[in-house]
C-alpha cells in the first residue's frame, strides 16, 4: 500500500516510516504543508496520514483542497487536539478518521489498513462470510456451520463491524467508536468483555476459533486456521 | 509633548471647543434671526404710520386749504414725542414743522418710499443734535410739499441692545463652555484616568485590583461593574489554571519518577530478553495511565473555563444513560454484581451527549470498583434510575460498596483527591471531578448522599434551560 506521511515532527516521522515499512507499506514523507500538498497533488496515495498542524500550511486545508479537487484518497489526520470538536472539524474538513496524540502504533496501523480497505469499490456487501461464520446483513442473522446464533443487537453489530475488517487488527478505541459511537475513555477494558461474551456466542464449542486477540493491539476475526 | 499640546489633546477640551463652536453659533443664528425680524416688523409700523398721517393730512388740505393744513401741522409738532412736520411752498419756504435743518435733496424725490435722512428738531432742547428718520415727502396741488417723519433713534436703541446682548452672550457661552471644560476634565477624564491606571496595576500582574465604584450608577459604573465582573471570571480562570498546574506538578511526578526508576532498574540488571520486554510493556502501560490522566486533567480544566467549544444540542438523557449502562453491565455481571436500570423516557435537554455519557460511565464504573467488596448479605448490586419532574431530570446510580463518609463526599470531587481505601484501585483520582465539571457545565449539579449501606450519586440536569455556565 503507498502511504503519504505528512508530518512535521522529524521523530515521529522516521519512526512512523520504519515502523510502517516493517508493516509492508511504501511510505513517502512530507515535512510541511506545502511539499504534503504537491506530493499529495502528483501522487496515487491508497492513504494519507495528516497532521494537523504543520509549517506553511495547515493540514486541514491540504485536506480540503484534496477534496475541493475530488480526490477521496482516505485520510487520517493525527492531532495533539483532542477536544469533542476538535474530531468533528478534522472530519468534517474531509478527513476520513481522527487520531488524538499521542497514539499507538498498532492503533494508527489498523486504523490506516481499515482506511485503505473502506476505499476498496465494492457494490454494498449483503452477507459477511468468515470460516464457516456467516452474518446476514439484511435479515439480521448470524449462524455458523449452518446452525444459528442468537445474538443482542449491539453484539450484531459488534460481529458486523468485526466481519467488515475481518483478517485485520481492529483496536478497542476503533470499536467503541464505530459499534458505540462513544468517543471518550471508559476507563476500564469494557470492550473486553462485550468481545468475551460474543466469542461465548461465536466460538464456544466448535473446534477453530475465528475471533482473536491481538496482543498490546486489540481484535481479528479470521479463518486463519485452515 | 508639550503640556499644551496635552491639554489639546484631550478628548475634554476636544469636547469643550466642539460644544463652544456649536452653541455660539446657535446663539448668533437666534439672536440674528431675532433682531432682523424685529427691526422688519418695526419698519413695517413705522411706515404704516407715516403713509396714514400723510393720507390724513392730504385730506385734510383738500378740505380746508393751505391755512388748516398749517395749523394742524402746527398743532400736532406742539405735541410731546410727536412725529416730524414740514410744510413748504413751490419755493421751499417753510410755512409749518418742526423740523430745523434737513438734506435738502428730500425733496427732490417727492411721493417716494420712505427713507432714512438726517436732521435737526426745533422744538427741543437738543436743537443742535443730529437725529435720524424716516421721511416721506408728499406734494400737494400749487406746488405745496407736505413733509411727515418719524425718528428712528428707537431702532437705534434696539440695535445696540442686540448689540450688547450679542457680547453678553457670547461671554456667557465662553464662560459656560470654560466651566463645562472643567467639569468634564475633573470629573469624567479623572475617573478615565483611574480606570487606566487601574488597568496598568492589573497588566502588572496584580490580578486582584478592581475599578472604583462611585455608586451614582451612571454610565462609569456600569463600565467598570462590567470591568469588574471581567476580571472576576479572569481571576477565576487564572487560579484555575495555577491551581491545575500545581496538581500536574504534585501528581504527575510521582508516576514519572517511578517509570524513570523503572526503566533505570531494567537498564542497570542484566537481564533475559522477556524480563525487558515485561518492563518495557509495563512502562508503556504507566505512560498511557499518565497520558489518560493529562487528558481527563485538561478536559476538567476546559470544562470549568467554559472553553470546551463542545457544540450543545437537544440531547435525550435518558437515551444516553440507557447507552452507557449496556456498555457497563457485562462488565458489572463479570464482576459478579447485580446490575439493575429503570429509566424513564425524558424529554431533551440542551446537553453533550459524549459528555453527559462519559459523565454517566465515570459514575457506574466507580460503581463497580468500589461495589465489588460489598459485604451485603445479598451480595454487591448497583442500580441505575432515571426520573423527571417538571423542572429537572435526575439519574442515580446507587451501590451498596462501601460508601463514602460524609465529610468525604465533598472533599472526594476534588481533583487527585483519592480516598485511602482505594489507592489500590487504579484510576486516577479525576473521575469524580470530571462528572461534577460535566454537570455543573450543563447548569446541574452532583451531589453524593449515603445509600446505607453505599453511596447514592444524583446527576440532576435542569429542564428548559440553555447552557449553563460552571
Amino acid at each position: 500500500m503507498r502511504i503519504l506521511l505528512i508530518e512535521d515532527d522529524r521523530e515521529a516521522a522516521v519512526y512512523l516510516s520504519k515502523a510502517l515499512r516493517e508493516a509492508g507499506h511504501a511510505i513517502d514523507h512530507a515535512a510541511d504543508g506545502e511539499e504534503g500538498a504537491h506530493l499529495a497533488a502528483e501522487g496515487a496515495y491508497d492513504v494519507m496520514v495528516v497532521d494537523r498542524m504543520l509549517p506553511k500550511r495547515d493540514g486541514l486545508s491540504v485536506v480540503e483542497d484534496m477534496r475541493g479537487r475530488g480526490d477521496d484518497t482516505p485520510v487520517l489526520i493525527l492531532s495533539a487536539l483532542g477536544q469533542v470538536d476538535d474530531r468533528v472539524t478534522g472530519l468534517r474538513a474531509g478527513g476520513d478518521d481522527y487520531l488524538t496524540k499521542p497514539y499507538a502504533f498498532s492503533e494508527l496501523l489498523a486504523r490506516v489498513e481499515a482506511l485503505a480497505r473502506r476505499r476498496k469499490p465494492g457494490e454494498v456487501e449483503t452477507n459477511y462470510t468468515v470460516g464457516d461464520l456467516v452474518l446476514d446483513r439484511l435479515s439480521h442473522t448470524v449462524s455458523r456451520s449452518g446452525s444459528p446464533i442468537v445474538l443482542q443487537p449491539r453484539e450484531f453489530r459488534l460481529l458486523e463491524y468485526l466481519m467488515k475488517n475481518a483478517g485485520q487488527v481492529v483496536t478497542r478505541t476503533m470499536l467503541l467508536e464505530n459499534v458505540w459511537d462513544y468517543h471518550f475513555d471508559p476507563q476500564t477494558n469494557v470492550i473486553d468483555v462485550h468481545i468475551s461474551r460474543l466469542r461465548g456466542k461465536i466460538d464456544k464449542g466448535f473446534e477453530h476459533a475465528l475471533l482473536h486477540t491481538v496482543r498490546g493491539a486489540g481484535y481479528m476475526i479470521s479463518d486463519a486456521n485452515r | 509633548m508639550t503640556p499644551i499640546g496635552k491639554v489639546l489633546r484631550t478628548t475634554a477640551f476636544k469636547l469643550s471647543a466642539f460644544y463652544l463652536a456649536v452653541f455660539t453659533v446657535l446663539s448668533l443664528f437666534l439672536i440674528g434671526y431675532i433682531s432682523f425680524n424685529t427691526t422688519r416688523v418695526l419698519a413695517r409700523h413705522l411706515n404704516d404710520r407715516i403713509e396714514t398721517e400723510i393720507r390724513g393730512l392730504a385730506a385734510h388740505y383738500r378740505k380746508t386749504g393751505i391755512r388748516g393744513l398749517v395749523r394742524v401741522v402746527d398743532r400736532r409738532s406742539r405735541q410731546p414725542g410727536a412725529s416730524l412736520y414740514l410744510v413748504t411752498d413751490f419755493a421751499g419756504n417753510v410755512l409749518a414743522g418742526n423740523v430745523a435743518s434737513l438734506d435738502r435733496d428730500v425733496f427732490d424725490d417727492p411721493d417716494g418710499r420712505p427713507r432714512p435722512v438726517g436732521y435737526r428738531r426745533l422744538d427741543t432742547g437738543d436743537g443742535d443734535i443730529s437725529h435720524s428718520a424716516l421721511v416721506r415727502v408728499f406734494s400737494l396741488r400749487d406746488g405745496f410739499q407736505i413733509l411727515v417723519g418719524r425718528d428712528v433713534g428707537e431702532r437705534e436703541h434696539l440695535k445696540r441692545t442686540i448689540g450688547s446682548a450679542v457680547l453678553v452672550a457670547g461671554g456667557t457661552i465662553i464662560l459656560l463652555g470654560l466651566i463645562s471644560w472643567i467639569f468634564v476634565s475633573r470629573r469624567v477624564l479623572q475617573r478615565i484616568d483611574s480606570i487606566s491606571a487601574t488597568s496598568r496595576q492589573i497588566m502588572d500582574g496584580d490580578l486582584s485590583g478592581r475599578l472604583q465604584v462611585t455608586g451614582t450608577g451612571d454610565e462609569f459604573d456600569r463600565l467598570a461593574e462590567s470591568l469588574n465582573a471581567m476580571l472576576v471570571r479572569i481571576e477565576h480562570l487564572m487560579s484555575g489554571i495555577k491551581h491545575v498546574s500545581d496538581n500536574i506538578a504534585h501528581d504527575l511526578k510521582t508516576p514519572l519518577t517511578r517509570m524513570r526508576n523503572r526503566l533505570e532498574i531494567a537498564k542497570r540488571d542484566e537481564r533475559t530478553l522477556t524480563d525487558y520486554k515485561r518492563s518495557l510493556e509495563e512502562t508503556i502501560d504507566e505512560a498511557d495511565q499518565l497520558i489518560r490522566t493529562f487528558d481527563a486533567l485538561l478536559m476538567i480544566s476546559r470544562i470549568e473555563a467554559g472553553s470546551t467549544g463542545a457544540a450543545f444540542n437537544p440531547v435525550s438523557v435518558s437515551d444516553i444513560v440507557t447507552g452507557v449502562c449496556e456498555l457497563y453491565e457485562p462488565v458489572a455481571e463479570e464482576a459478579g454484581i447485580g446490575f439493575s436500570t429503570d429509566v424513564a423516557e425524558t424529554p431533551p435537554v440542551e446537553g453533550n451527549r459524549e459528555l453527559i455519557g462519559q459523565a454517566m460511565a465515570n459514575v457506574i464504573d466507580n460503581a463497580i470498583k468500589y461495589c465489588a467488596t460489598s459485604t451485603a448479605p445479598d451480595g454487591p448490586k448497583i442500580a441505575v434510575f432515571v426520573r423527571h419532574d417538571p423542572d429537572h431530570i435526575t439519574c442515580t446510580v446507587v451501590d451498596n460498596g462501601p460508601g463514602i463518609a460524609g465529610p468525604d463526599r465533598v472533599r472526594v470531587l476534588e481533583r487527585f483527591v483519592r480516598l485511602d481505601e482505594s489507592r489500590s484501585e487504579p484510576g486516577s483520582g479525576l473521575g469524580l471531578s470530571l462528572v461534577d465539571a460535566v454537570v455543573r457545565l450543563h447548569g446541574g449539579r452532583l451531589d453524593l448522599k449515603d445509600n446505607e449501606p453505599g453511596l447514592k450519586a444524583v446527576l440532576s440536569f435542569p429542564l428548559r434551560q440553555g447552557k449553563g455556565q460552571a
